[in-house]
């Protein structure tokens, strides 16, 4: 079922939260240890909730649209009471004294937290191999990687052990986990999400965001998990998008379309490449206007990203210091608290954090500056301008989510400008703090692995992703004449699914 | 070469990282690709473009100064990896002499 069929069904009371629930926890039980997706399962806690929300529904007391159905959270968000890790061992059994606003809301729209899924230590990664706990599996093939950070999220989801889940986005985060994963998933304009209580990679980059299994079920958990906060100073003071209606409208007549030109070519697998070719001429076929756009600079846009997030990580990470919360190393009454934090930050960082730590320490550095962030922060701003442009003459920019299928775990492990390919096309959304989504498009003929489309539109105009998005998924389903999801076969027990 | 093993070796001395040698051998030349790679933005003609560190454009963002719940000190000092009469216990953080 869909969260919205739960949703549904929870209100007419066919079911109850206790039940809903209690068979996502079963399906956690029987599929988690082979899938990984989650650090830490709640289910005391998860039941208090749903026990909470049946309580309130029997007495008539009035619930939003979400009250009942679970949702998986990415080990990022502050959550009181559970662990909240980031997948690094600097943080083990570190439990905040705070929720994070995200966390919060969802509390407060009776959403029943399941359990913290698995993410690259600190969200750097695309593959969940960097979390110091272990890889997470890709449904659809268990040796293939889930895509990351957020791949405990995008392999929950897509694993049936939750219909909802949230992550983060900094480089494609949300967008290529999805997108391998053949779900849902999208990066909310900048501001658009409050980032209060979310431990910070870099910070004028990240954005929390939905994964779900529909294009709606993401709007819905969108909505849910939305709008200003003044706890965070770049939260953004103004309403929610209509992302719900425009998810139900589905319509895209009339609407402009641009195809990304530089976000194709060498690199992009042919079944990929295929696969959106497809869509765009369903989206022209249902009323689009498609015409071909150019963002010179977006080829810029990788550098210019692998600049600014580890300068901004290397500032962000230096609160690991050993001394007033998480791991510490080498206290034994000789060593002073240098040496302390040196030991505690070399045992509890993994590797891709200490390059990234290093990295923006270089590209901060004085004498590399001006040729190194500050031009970095350079072309951020031409790229902001061809979106600008590009958005001049259309309403929303497609493209392929990834450039790639998902790969083999161990493949990219230990190279990585290779890993760093995996967000070829989500990192100019990032830079220039508009909205995007990715949306499954088909499977790939090589290996039979999911596509994702990318739809990415202005700021604040998050409503038009779901628009597209839904209008591709709803002819694209009536062609496959099923979910794409069914055709995942790295799970055996399709009758087992909640 | 962009960036020495000496210099890779500094910078983490820097971000108090106590990396080993051996790690120092393989992060090294992983740190050279990449700045190659990333120096390509010094291709791009940037001349008086103005830098962007942030999209949404807000500046000096204040919410009004009212007094809410906070943690107790119980709650604060209740991650801490070492604790003594109330305050956060710390290696001594100055040299013997």
């Amino acid at each position: 079922m869909t969260a919205a069929e739960l949703a549904a069904a929870l209100e007419r009371k066919e079911v109850s939260a206790t039940e809903v629930t209690r068979a996502h926890l079963d399906r956690i039980a029987a599929v988690d240890d082979r899938v990984h997706a989650f650090l830490h399962v709640a289910a005391d806690s998860a039941l208090e909730q749903a026990a909470a929300v049946d309580a309130k529904r029997h007495n008539g007391e009035p619930l939003s649209p979400l009250a009942g159905v679970p949702v998986a959270v990415k080990d990022v968000f502050a959550t009181k009471g559970l662990p909240t890790t980031c997948g690094s061992r600097i943080l083990e059994g570190w439990h905040p004294p705070y929720d994070a606003t995200i966390t919060t809301r969802l509390k407060q729209a009776g959403a029943i937290i399941l359990g913290k899924t698995n993410m690259d230590e600190f969200a750097m990664g695309s593959s969940t191999e960097n979390s110091a706990y272990g890889t997470s599996r890709n449904p659809w093939d268990l040796d293939k990687i889930p895509g990351g950070s957020s791949g405990g999220s995008s392999a929950a989801v897509a694993a049936y052990e939750a219909p909802l889940a949230i992550g983060t986005d900094t480089g494609g985060s949300i967008r290529q986990p999805a997108a391998v994963c053949g779900i849902v998933g999208t990066k909310p304009t900048y501001g658009g999400s409050s980032r209060y209580g979310v431990v910070a990679f870099a910070s004028s980059l990240d954005t929390p965001g939905p994964f779900g299994r529909t294009v709606l079920d993401a709007a819905l958990l969108h909505e849910a998990m939305s709008g200003h906060d003044p706890c965070d100073s770049t939260s953004i003071d103004a309403p929610v998008p209509p992302v719900v209606a425009a998810a139900r409208e589905a319509d895209v007549s009339g609407m402009r379309i641009g195809v990304v030109t530089e976000l194709s070519g060498e690199g992009y697998q042919p079944g990929v490449m295929a696969r959106f070719a497809e869509s765009v001429e369903l989206l022209e076929s249902l009323g689009a206007k498609v015409t071909e756009v150019s963002c010179p600079h977006f080829r810029y846009a990788l550098p210019a990203y692998y600049l600014i997030a580890p300068s901004e990580c290397s500032s962000n990470l230096a609160r690991f210091d050993a001394m007033r919360y998480g791991l510490r190393v080498g206290d034994d009454g000789t060593r002073d608290a240098e040496e302390v934090m040196a030991l505690t930050r070399e045992q509890g960082f993994g590797a891709e954090v200490k390059r990234r730590i290093i990295l923006g320490a270089y590209a901060l550095s004085s004498g590399y500056y001006d040729a190194y962030y500050g031009k970095a922060q350079q072309v951020r701003t031409l790229i902001i301008r061809d979106f600008d442009a590009a958005f001049g003459q259309v309403d929303v920019l497609v493209s392929p989510s990834t450039p790639t299928t998902a790969f083999r775990i161990g493949e990219r492990a230990d190279d990585p400008m290779a890993m760093y390919l995996a967000d070829l096309c989500t990192i100019p959304s990032d830079l220039a703090g508009n909205a995007a989504i990715s949306v499954p498009c088909g499977l790939a003929d090589e290996d039979g692995l999911p596509v994702g489309l990318q739809v990415m539109a202005p700021a604040m105009a998050d409503d038009r992703l779901y628009r597209v998005a839904a209008a591709a998924e709803a002819a694209l389903t009536g062609r496959w004449g099923r979910p794409l999801l069914a055709e995942a076969k790295g799970l055996p027990g399709e009758g087992d699914r909640a | 070469m962009p960036i020495t093993r000496d210099e890779v070796a500094h910078l983490a001395r820097l971000s108090r990282i106590a990396l080993s040698d051996a790690e120092l051998d393989h992060l090294a030349p992983q740190l050279d690709q990449i700045i190659t790679a990333v120096a390509q933005v010094q291709e791009v003609a940037a001349e008086g473009i103005p830098p962007t560190s942030h999209a949404t454009g807000l500046t000096n963002v204040y919410r009004d100064d009212e007094p809410g719940p906070c943690l107790t000190p119980a709650e604060a000092l209740d991650q801490a990896p070492a604790v003594e009469q109330q305050r956060f216990k710390v290696p001594r953080i100055l040299g013997e002499d």
